[in-house]
């Protein structure tokens, strides 16, 4: 029997159009607009003014912080104007807009396609080398790999956990990025695992990616520690917490942090991100982005510069079909439409997905009966059914007591709903209101 | 038999008496010395318990408003002057006056002004629609018009017009108690002096956008060009962030201001209408 995590979860129809699309380049954009907050934590402070030459890798913003992340040029040129730019968060936030003008790298980095597999940094070197690179988790939540890797005093990490799940539907990316640079892969994950510190890893991969475990667990075998495991097709498999479940089967205390049972869990775009990091001095300014749907004439994989607006995507992949009613950046379940399809690729972007007008609307709503659909769903183990009334009746105290932060947004308990209630919405609201209740309280 | 009838009479009577020596001997124990005032206060006070004085209830400002020693601190929007001198004879002070003040939603952003960009299909709660995205127009800072002001006043004194989709605040209803205010995530709703007459003008935008870009999402929006801070003769306009700020306490009322502003963000309220002065020249005044 294969693995998978216990509690609650969701199978939404796959949808994966462009599994077999190998990653295509991108051309080049002729204009980027990179955003100072792609990241979990405090926006990067601006170094470039306006008029500056830039070259691609040049650090353009520094990250202004311990939970924060550097921001390189993606492109070279001319830094047209540091303005408030619309970006996938729905608000106007600020930016650097680069004018393209050729393609001059920085000549620290290494360009050639050889891989590079001896390791010869030490553990320091390595969280060093990715806090500069401004390397950040590329699963879609963004937050700094270098915060993740410095394990706090007291605790220690016994395994890593290489995130090759992509149980979201439509999404391809992380699928093709195993098949296509494997080796490259195998190599971040003992880069990551000598700056962890520990001596194995697993990465665990849905079972519908048959190729893609079978190539890496073909390649494991050259390099020391490191496991493929096959798992049930479920979602949210991705989940830190539910991966962590399904592999070693321990369970993150709720409000705790992976680290606290011993597991890091780390996406397979970060680990090969902190290859290239690593091994070629490459700072993060280019990731692989799904661009499908189902009307979409040619549903591709391509790497793509940061800040490239999501348009040129589109148009690379056969342009926007003529029904199409919502544009969503990310997964289906968890990503969020954009408000405009000029807005950047972001280091979080792990998918552009077109919907027909069809299967943008969100159906009618009628009354809950409590038929508990939605805490069978409830991968946390929560109940949304009452968490979604005591937040419309601003009964926040008593959410923070029901767990709700333990809520990771997975959206499972909304897709289940057979009343089609806005279930995660009013969680999310929740939230932010318990945050706003507990920060009041630590002042 | 008559017996048992006798003792049980005589000893639940007794029972009774000693259990009463009891209660009364705890009641004189335990007595919670109220403040008869307290009553005397709540009573003179509306009821209608909205917390807009900031205290839990119309008891419990009652509670607060015979223990403060500074009771021009307190005022019950919803009361008023009338109220507030009532409750200030009872408690032996007097209460000064204070202007009345009303709701003001300080977005113009109709349809006809302001194109939608975007279709929101969530659930119909502006806070909802604050978490996701900034707006379906152009405009990040304008109205959404999907009604936390309407669901949260208990007045029923702020509706969401048909046409404009804006709130509007009904002069009469409204008792500035300031929920509202408190629930638009966009913080466009202040509360403002109503004003003589409940003449009033305002800037009815807050837009901190630079001009290019404000005017681009909003025909009627400040664009922070200005002009009515340099036409001002009581200096109670200010420029901030690209976005005037009228001071109602050292605004005149002279509307020199609303014929300056090129875009009509500042709108007069409960003015007469003007006499045309230029022959073609739109009158401006809106009534909202």
């Amino acid at each position: 029997m294969l693995k998978t995590f216990a509690k609650g979860g969701v199978h939404p129809p796959e949808n994966k159009f462009s599994a077999n699309k190998p990653i295509e380049v991108l051309p080049l954009p002729a204009k980027v607009s990179i955003p100072v907050s792609q990241h979990i934590g405090a926006p990067a402070t601006i170094l470039v003014a306006k008029g500056d030459k830039v070259k691609v890798g040049q650090l353009i913003a520094q990250s202004a912080g311990f939970v924060s992340a550097n921001i390189h040029s993606s492109v070279s040129g001319t830094v047209e104007s540091i303005d408030p730019v619309l970006d996938s968060s729905g608000y106007k936030r600020p930016a650097i807009t680069i004018v393209v003008e050729g393609d001059e790298w920085e000549p620290t980095i290494d360009r050639s396609p050889e891989l590079k597999r001896n390791i010869d940094a030490d553990a320091q070197t390595i969280i060093k080398k990715i806090a500069e690179a401004g390397i950040v988790g590329l699963g879609g939540a963004t937050f700094p790999s270098h915060v993740k890797l410095s394990v706090p005093a007291g605790k220690k990490a016994d395994v890593l956990i290489i995130n090759g799940v992509e149980c979201e539907p439509y999404l391809t990316s992380d699928h093709r990025l195993m098949l296509e640079k494997g080796h490259e892969l195998m190599v971040g994950i003992q880069l990551l695992m000598r700056a962890l510190g520990v001596d194995k890893a697993m990465i665990g991969i849905e079972n519908n990616k048959p190729d893609a475990i079978k190539y890496l667990t073909e390649i494991a075998k050259e390099y020391s520690g490191i496991t493929v495991h096959a798992l049930k097709v479920k979602y949210p498999q991705g989940g830190e917490k539910q991966l962590i479940k399904a592999l070693i089967n321990r369970e993150v205390p709720s409000g705790g942090l992976p680290i606290d049972i011993g597991a890091v869990v780390h996406n397979v775009g970060t680990a090969y991100a902190v290859y290239e990091a690593v091994q070629k001095n490459k700072p993060l300014f280019e990731r692989v982005v799904t661009v499908t749907g189902k009307n979409l004439p040619k549903p591709s994989n391509f790497l793509v510069r940061i800040g490239t607006p999501v348009s040129d995507l589109i148009a690379a992949a056969g342009g926007l079909p003529d029904d199409t009613a919502k544009v969503v950046n990310g997964g289906p379940m968890m990503g969020k439409a954009v408000t405009d399809i000029a807005v950047p690729v972001t280091k979080g972007t792990s998918g552009i997905i077109v919907f027909p007008a069809t299967e943008s609307k969100r159906k009618a709503e009628s009354v809950c009966i409590r038929c508990a659909k939605c805490v069978s769903a409830c991968p946390m183990g929560l109940e949304p059914y009452l968490l979604i009334r005591m937040s419309q009746r601003m009964m926040f105290e008593k959410m923070e007591h029901e767990r709700v932060l333990d809520c990771m947004e997975c959206g499972s308990c909304s897709f289940e709903c057979p009343a089609n209630l806005p279930l995660l919405d009013y969680i999310r609201l929740g939230k932010t209101e318990v945050n706003k209740i507990i920060r009041a309280r630590k002042n | 038999m008559n017996s048992i009838i006798i003792t049980a009479i005589l000893v639940l009577s007794l029972l009774g008496v000693a259990l009463a020596v009891v209660l009364y001997l705890v009641a004189q124990r335990f007595k919670v010395i109220e403040d008869p005032r307290i009553d005397l206060v709540e009573a003179v006070l509306p009821g209608a318990n909205c917390g807009g004085c900031g205290y839990p209830g119309c008891r419990g400002f009652a509670e607060a408003f015979v223990k403060t020693d500074d009771i021009g601190s307190m005022f019950c929007p919803v009361g008023g002057n009338d109220t507030m001198a009532k409750a200030a004879e009872v408690i032996g002070q007097t209460a000064e006056a204070k202007d009345p003040m009303i709701a003001v939603v300080r977005c113009s952003g109709s349809p006809e002004y302001r194109k939608r960009v975007v279709e929101y299909d969530g659930a119909s709660s502006c806070k909802l629609a604050t978490a996701l995205y900034s707006g379906d127009t152009g405009c990040q800072y304008g109205c959404l018009g999907l009604g936390d002001c309407v669901a949260v006043c208990k007045f029923d004194a702020i509706h969401i017009d048909p046409v404009t989709l804006l709130p509007v605040v009904d002069e009469e209803k409204c008792t500035a108690c300031g929920a509202c205010v408190k629930a638009c995530p966009k913080f466009i709703i202040e509360l403002r002096k109503k004003g003589p007459k409940g003449k009033r003008i305002y800037v009815s935008c807050i837009n901190k956008d630079k001009g290019g870009p404000a005017r681009k999402a909003c025909q009627v929006a400040c664009i922070g060009c200005g002009k009515c801070v340099k036409v001002c003769p009581h200096e109670a306009i200010t420029l901030e962030n690209n976005l005037a700020y009228i001071d109602y306490n050292k605004c005149k009322l002279c509307r020199k201001c609303v014929e300056e502003c090129p875009t009509g963000a500042i709108l007069e309220i409960n003015f007469p209408p003007r006499k045309p002065k230029v022959e073609g020249q739109t009158e401006s005044v809106e009534n909202n």
